[in-house]
């Protein structure tokens, strides 16, 4: 049920964030949500795109160090306390959210929220268990 | 009338006297190198004995680092313990260091030499000298501590760092005369505007020793326009004694080598081949005096040339050229040698990491900065950014402590350096760039 986000090693120096999407934009993959987690000398992108599997050997063959890391998306209200509702079920369950960012959504009433956690599984349970939408990630790219 | 010379009879002395001298006291030093287990055995393997004339002497096998490394700890000690009052040992080496020992004769003539070059520059007994040098093990601030005391210089052991500091004790005490890194010289103009202070106006500076490292007639110029002062140009390595084996005079034109102390001959880094005065080669060194650990025919490493005819000061001591270089890969950062080896020995042990490394060092604020640029293996990328930071902070702690100085680490994407052919470029030393 996990979503696969492809993480991209990206060293701080010019150009290597636009040689990432120009090799994607060449192999007609999607990028459909993204964060950057950086340092000043270094970074890691993460990616949600359509197609992980071959984003990563494109990468890869252009002498990236990219990996599949399994996340979640869950679909929280649009509202209000609507992530609160999310991220106290976690933490009240011991579930440490290591890193998480929203989607970009064009006309939905829910927001799509990319977590990272200690423990993938549980907080899957926990969320299905709570009626948090889960995505699947092959739902991220027909909505 | 005051002489210039501290020593004057020996410091200009008729060449012909000196070289007599030194035949002598090679012969004598000869003898005395031979009681040590290293030299003893060479020597008479080689059936090498005494020599009649200065020529001969190129019979004589050269002595290197790693041959002081090989007979660690006590290979080239020519008497007992007993008869040692110090050691000291060069900087930054990692694993085997080289250590030398010294006997108080050895002090002694140190001293003499260090006193004989300061004040062949102006210093004299009523100056107050500021020694920004480190002390310790490294023979730089002590070297020149004695030296002064010697001369009778109120001393204030500084040390280096705390910059301010450093330019209250000037102000204070009205420091004459200091002992300072050319880098660090550089880098502690940037501090006087912040304290309201113009060097020139508000100090009583008029000579600064400048050495350990190897540095252009343009930072000299630099440091004598700034602080207006005269700066001298101050030579030396631990092997021989410390500083004050070649020193310059006030005609700044080739540092003085105490050639009653030491022989110098100039050879070809290449074939061994000696050079005659005037040709560009590496220093080879001769301890002449020398007794706990006297040191025949040492390879500096060190690129100079010995300067023809006799200087306009007088002295009849032969001149070497400020050093241009080194003929091996050895780096001098900030005064403390490294050899790109014990940082290629230190990125070998983590594991997270590529063969593929390289050496960058540059200037900021007139300081040299050591950037090592590692590649991550593809297979330790767990996607994470605190395991990169915590694995780049691993990597600079094991440098700092094998290497005493602190290297900037960076991760780089694998494949990102350039790729080793032959004999792999590792070191790009953009200082003078």
């Amino acid at each position: 049920m996990s979503v696969t986000q492809v993480s991209v090693f990206i060293e701080n120096r010019e150009g290597r964030l636009a040689e990432v999407s120009r090799l994607l934009s060449g192999k007609d993959i999607n990028i459909r949500s993204l964060s950057l987690a950086d340092s000043s000398d270094f970074g890691v992108l993460r990616l949600i795109v359509d197609n992980p599997e071959q984003c990563i050997q494109v990468l890869q063959e252009n002498g990236f160090v990219a990996r599949a890391t399994p996340v979640l998306a869950l679909e929280i209200e649009d509202r209000p306390g609507g992530l609160d509702r999310v991220l106290s079920l976690f933490s009240s369950n011991g579930i440490n959210v290591e890193y998480m960012y929203a989607f970009v959504e064009k006309s939905h009433d829910n927001a799509i929220v990319i977590f990272k956690t200690g423990d993938n599984g549980r907080a899957l349970d926990l969320a299905s268990r709570e009626g948090i939408p889960v995505i699947r990630g092959e739902a991220l790219f027909s909505r | 009338m005051e002489s210039s010379c501290w020593q004057h009879e020996i410091e200009t002395m008729e060449p012909h006297a000196l070289r007599a001298m030194q035949l002598e006291r090679l012969n004598a030093v000869l003898a005395r190198a031979a009681k040590s287990p290293y030299y003893g055995k060479l020597f008479s393997q080689n059936g090498l004995g005494r020599i009649g004339s200065l020529d001969e002497f190129s019979r004589y096998p050269f002595t290197g680092k790693q041959d002081l490394r090989d007979n660690f700890p006590y290979g080239f000690l020519t008497g007992s313990l007993d008869e040692t009052v110090r050691l000291h040992s060069s900087s930054g080496t990692t694993g085997i260091p080289t250590v030398v020992f010294y006997t108080p004769e050895d002090l002694d003539v140190w001293t003499e030499c260090v006193t004989r070059s300061m004040y062949m520059t102006g210093a004299r007994k009523c100056d107050v000298f500021q020694n920004m040098m480190g002390y310790g093990l490294f023979t730089g601030g002590i070297g020149f501590h004695y030296g002064a005391e010697r001369l009778g210089m109120l001393t204030i052991p500084s040390g280096p760092g705390n910059s301010k500091r450093q330019i209250w004790f000037m102000k204070t005490f009205r420091t004459s005369v200091m002992h300072i890194l050319p880098s660090y010289a550089l880098h502690l103009m940037t501090y006087f505007p912040e304290e309201g202070i113009d060097p020139r106006r508000d100090l009583a500076l008029k000579i600064a020793f400048i050495g350990a490292e190897p540095h252009s007639e343009g930072v000299r110029t630099k440091i004598e326009e700034f602080y207006g002062i005269k700066a001298y140009n101050s030579y030396g390595l631990s092997e021989m004694c410390g500083p004050g084996v070649a020193f310059e005079c006030p005609a700044q034109e080739g540092l003085h080598v105490w050639e009653d102390h030491f022989y110098p001959e100039i050879i070809n880094p290449e074939t061994g081949e000696v050079l005659p005065d005037g040709e560009d080669g590496e220093l080879v060194l001769t301890t002449l005096t020398k007794t706990a650990m006297p040191l025949i025919r040492y390879r500096t490493r060190d690129l100079t040339r010995i300067l023809p005819g006799i200087c306009s000061c007088g002295r009849t001591h032969r001149r070497i050229q400020r050093i241009t270089g080194r003929s091996d890969d050895m780096l001098i950062i900030n005064g403390v040698n490294i050899f790109p080896v014990q940082i290629e020995k230190v990125l070998m042990t983590i594991p997270e990491i590529g063969n593929n490394y390289l050496i960058e060092i540059v200037k900021e604020n007139f300081m040299d900065r050591i950037i090592v640029k590692v590649e991550i293996k593809p297979e330790a990328f767990g996607g994470r950014l605190e395991q990169l930071s915590a694995l780049q902070h691993r990597i600079a702690d094991a440098l700092h402590t094998d290497l005493v100085v602190s290297p900037v680490v960076k991760l780089v994407e694998p494949g990102s350096l350039p790729v080793a052919e032959g004999k792999a470029k590792r070191v790009n030393d953009l200082r003078n760039a």
